[in-house]
């Protein structure tokens, strides 16, 4: 019954939300700030992420290749493919939803419980569309240039472990990863990652917005701003692969 | 003028406001009083519509808040200036971005007029040279001033404050006690405050409503509250050791 109650209620904020901006000078500028604070503020931890994802993603698939049937340009190949398909767009999601979640959950939750949003009310703002509303159109700009930068960042690592370490030749790495390339599998990935960026910043967008106490409180909403987000992230990767991938 | 008709106002079943009727008056301050979770909080909440209310009315010099369309609501709060108990700044935004906020929201003013009037507010209530701090570099009173310095922005026709001195000294509480009653009587506005400061009550009491247990137990002035028959009312003005030897 919890569940209906937050679905319910979810969809009535997110219908404030979608309504046209009081001023779009002012969300243009909210939207710039947020890109900021949601995306580049993330590219440490991102960049950090995805060097060492695709330096232990290449170490498995050279260590479970061993026979001598299967082509070492294989590793490249699929080291590219673990991460454009499923590393890039669903572990950095999964990431962020836990970085940017959790900040998006406490800040929002931190002015409803000091009454900021009441006195945004109060000024005549529509508080969920003020608030909101920026931190998705920022995450769905600059999540999919994070993922995208993740996944060169992800190929590059697996490229200077696998030649560091002599797993793999340069030659056949790259060969690897130029091998059966096919676009729409970047399309798949960001089309994926555009999914997760309004789930992560919509549900902990609501947390926040629906909190109601004190400091604990603001903690509670954000473990379930992080929590939620992070499940619906899976529940929607599959149902996203399911109806992507399935020719 | 503002007039609370019938109000009632229920949570999960439980009445918290119960048949509230008053009226707030042009150019007073208009106190209300009673004490923590006696209902005054939720009874300003749901004047300014925070809360949407059960039953009964609250009409704005006529015209009625829950008559309105959402729009009209909208507009009706342009007119309205809040002083929240915490201040309620938005601690990212300066001092000065803090007050031009309303302006930027609601008119369609020049940055160079928006700034000429933060300025002209934040003169009136002595906050000259501080429009580059933040909301963490202010005291608690000059919190208060600057969010008074917000509520003004716009000119509103209707002042609210909940709880205004709480967490100040005695003598900042004069401060803002005097500024509040200056402001509204030099913009001719219907003030509406919450309190539970008896010293408030004395200093700037044009009308006082006490509330108890969510009911209005009494209306009166500060000019005939010390001398008052109702026994809550007694219980609750003359509750300090202060205030029980200043009645012996």
């Amino acid at each position: 019954m919890k569940f209906f109650f937050h679905l319910g209620q979810y969809f009535l904020v997110m219908q404030q939300v979608f309504k046209r901006p009081d001023k779009f000078r002012i969300f243009h500028q909210q939207a710039v700030k947020e890109v900021q604070l949601l995306g580049l503020e993330s590219l440490g931890i991102v960049s950090i992420i995805s060097v060492f994802m695709g330096a232990v993603v290449t170490i498995q698939m050279a260590f479970n290749i061993d026979s001598p049937l299967i082509p070492l340009y294989t590793i490249g190949f699929a080291t590219r493919q673990s991460v454009v398909l499923e590393f890039s767009p669903t572990i950095i999601s999964l990431i962020l939803a836990g970085k940017v979640g959790s900040r998006i959950a406490s800040e929002i939750g931190t002015m409803r419980v000091t009454e900021q949003i009441d006195a945004l009310e109060i000024m005549g703002v529509n508080t969920a569309n003020f608030l909101i509303l920026p931190k998705i159109a920022a995450a769905i700009f600059i999540n999919p240039i994070l993922i995208t930068l993740s996944m060169v960042l992800a190929i590059f690592g697996g490229w200077a472990i696998g030649t560091l370490t002599h797993l793999v030749t340069s030659h056949d790495f790259i060969y690897g990863i130029q091998s059966f390339y096919r676009s729409y599998d970047i399309v798949y990935a960001e089309i994926k990652t555009v999914v997760f960026a309004f789930l992560i910043t919509s549900i902990s967008g609501y947390y926040g917005y629906i909190t109601k106490g004190g400091a604990q409180d603001v903690g509670t909403a954000s473990t379930k701003a992080v929590v939620q987000s992070s499940i619906f992230i899976i529940l929607f990767n599959l149902i996203l692969t399911q109806l992507l991938l399935n020719d | 003028m503002i007039e609370v008709q019938n109000l009632t106002k229920r949570f999960d079943g439980k009445e918290v406001l119960k048949n509230i009727s008053a009226t707030f008056r042009k150019g007073m301050t208009n106190l209300i009083i009673g004490q923590s979770g006696s209902g005054k909080t939720v009874l300003l909440k749901c004047i300014i519509g925070l809360y949407a209310i059960d039953e009964g009315k609250v009409i704005f010099d006529e015209r009625c808040f829950g008559d309105m369309s959402l729009k009209e609501q909208k507009n009706l709060r342009k007119e309205f200036g809040m002083l929240f108990q915490g201040g309620a700044l938005f601690d990212s935004m300066t001092v000065e971005e803090n007050v031009m906020f309303p302006l930027t929201m609601n008119t369609d003013m020049t940055y160079d007029e928006k700034l000429e009037r933060v300025n002209f507010c934040l003169k009136r209530v002595d906050l000259e040279g501080t429009n580059k701090l933040l909301p963490s570099q202010l005291s608690g009173g000059m919190i208060k001033r600057t969010a008074i310095a917000r509520a003004i922005s716009l000119n509103p026709q209707y002042l609210f404050c909940d709880e205004p001195n709480s967490g100040l000294d005695p003598k900042t509480t004069n401060v803002i006690d005097k500024l509040i009653r200056e402001i509204t009587k030099e913009y001719n506005m219907t003030t509406i405050i919450n309190t539970h400061d008896m010293n408030s009550v004395m200093e700037i009491g044009d009308t006082v409503a006490f509330i108890y247990k969510g009911e209005l137990w009494w209306t009166g002035d500060n000019t005939n509250i010390l001398s008052s028959d109702n026994e809550e009312l007694n219980d609750f003005v003359f509750a300090t050791k202060l205030t029980r030897k200043l009645r012996s």
